[in-house]
């Protein structure tokens, strides 16, 4: 059974308040990699047998109407194996 | 004049909301999400809450809600629509209102009463209030912060269809504070705060919100 993940982020330019708050919480664990940090979402869709390219492009589709709000939002659709 | 308010599962300010249309003079008819029937009302408001638990987005699900099709469709038409909190989210999402809600700038909810002050007097929910009025309503919402991009903010603000803007600190990060935007055509009115918990002052911190429900009644009543 396939996986079509699809990563929904907000565009660079909307505030991400989650992400700055987790950005500054890494320091106060020790963590002080991070230059920034950006929260998104994923959702994993499970299909019966190999995902074929109009089950894709159904699900950009999905995405596109409702997964993601394409004003502040911007999505990916792959597949894992 | 009949005013209908939609119920969505999650829906906390329906009754409230037909309470100030009942105290603006209208007759307030519920209107049920699942059914496709806008039962002969002149108007509609969408009021606040957390329709669907605010799962996938504030209002992603409920745009989808079969008396949402013929609530768009009516607003295209020109009839008068409010949505109030996650009623303007709704509005947001069903794109009959350009930008989206975002988290508050701080991540809190806030609930407290807010001072607003009223940019736009033409539309068909704010024709009660005169331009620079300021009003205070409650504000409570956790993801009140309206972001569009810079071509959608020019052209909301050199149309003039920013109705209502935050006065003092911006509570919540929203673009050039703005608290409530307008379509094209006036009809379709989206608003944070919650004018229809401040209709009288035995229940409000004030009556500054009642001007939104007597002015749809002037305007289905011309």
């Amino acid at each position: 059974m396939a996986k079509i993940v699809v990563d929904v982020m907000l565009k660079p330019e909307i505030l991400d308040p989650q992400g700055v708050a987790v950005s500054a919480a890494l320091p106060r664990l020790g963590f002080t990699f991070a230059k920034s940090v950006r929260q998104g979402k994923r959702f994993e869709i499970e299909v019966d047998g190999e995902p074929t390219p109009a089950q894709l492009d159904e699900v950009a589709k999905a995405a596109e109407k409702l997964l993601a709000n394409p004003v502040i939002e911007t999505f990916t659709v792959r597949v894992e194996k | 004049m009949k005013i209908g308010v939609v119920t969505f599962p999650g829906t906390l300010d329906d009754r409230d909301a037909a309470r100030a249309a009942t105290h603006a003079g209208t007759t307030a008819i519920s209107l049920w999400h699942n059914e496709a029937d806008l039962k002969g009302v002149d108007a509609v408001i969408l009021p606040g809450g957390f329709s669907y638990g605010d799962y996938l987005r504030c209002g992603a699900i409920s745009r989808f809600a079969p008396v949402m099709e013929k609530i768009i469709d009516a607003a295209n038409g020109g009839m008068p629509l409010l949505g109030i909190c996650n009623g303007f989210q709704v509005l947001c999402e069903a794109h009959l209102l350009p930008g989206a809600l975002t988290r508050n700038h701080e991540l809190h909810f806030l609930c407290r009463d807010q001072k607003l002050e009223i940019t736009n007097n033409k539309t068909a929910w704010t024709t009660s209030y005169s331009v620079g009025q300021e009003i205070v309503i409650p504000l409570k919402n956790g993801e009140g912060s309206f972001q569009c991009d810079d071509a959608t903010l020019a052209a909301l603000e050199g149309e003039g269809r920013i109705i209502a803007r935050y006065v003092g600190e911006n509570p919540n990060g929203s673009r050039n504070k703005i608290a409530g935007i307008t379509n094209e055509r006036g009809n379709v009115v989206g608003l944070m705060p919650h004018p229809e918990h401040a209709i009288d002052a035995l229940t409000g911190p004030t009556a500054d919100g009642l001007g939104f429900f007597t002015s749809v009644l002037k305007a289905l009543v011309k």
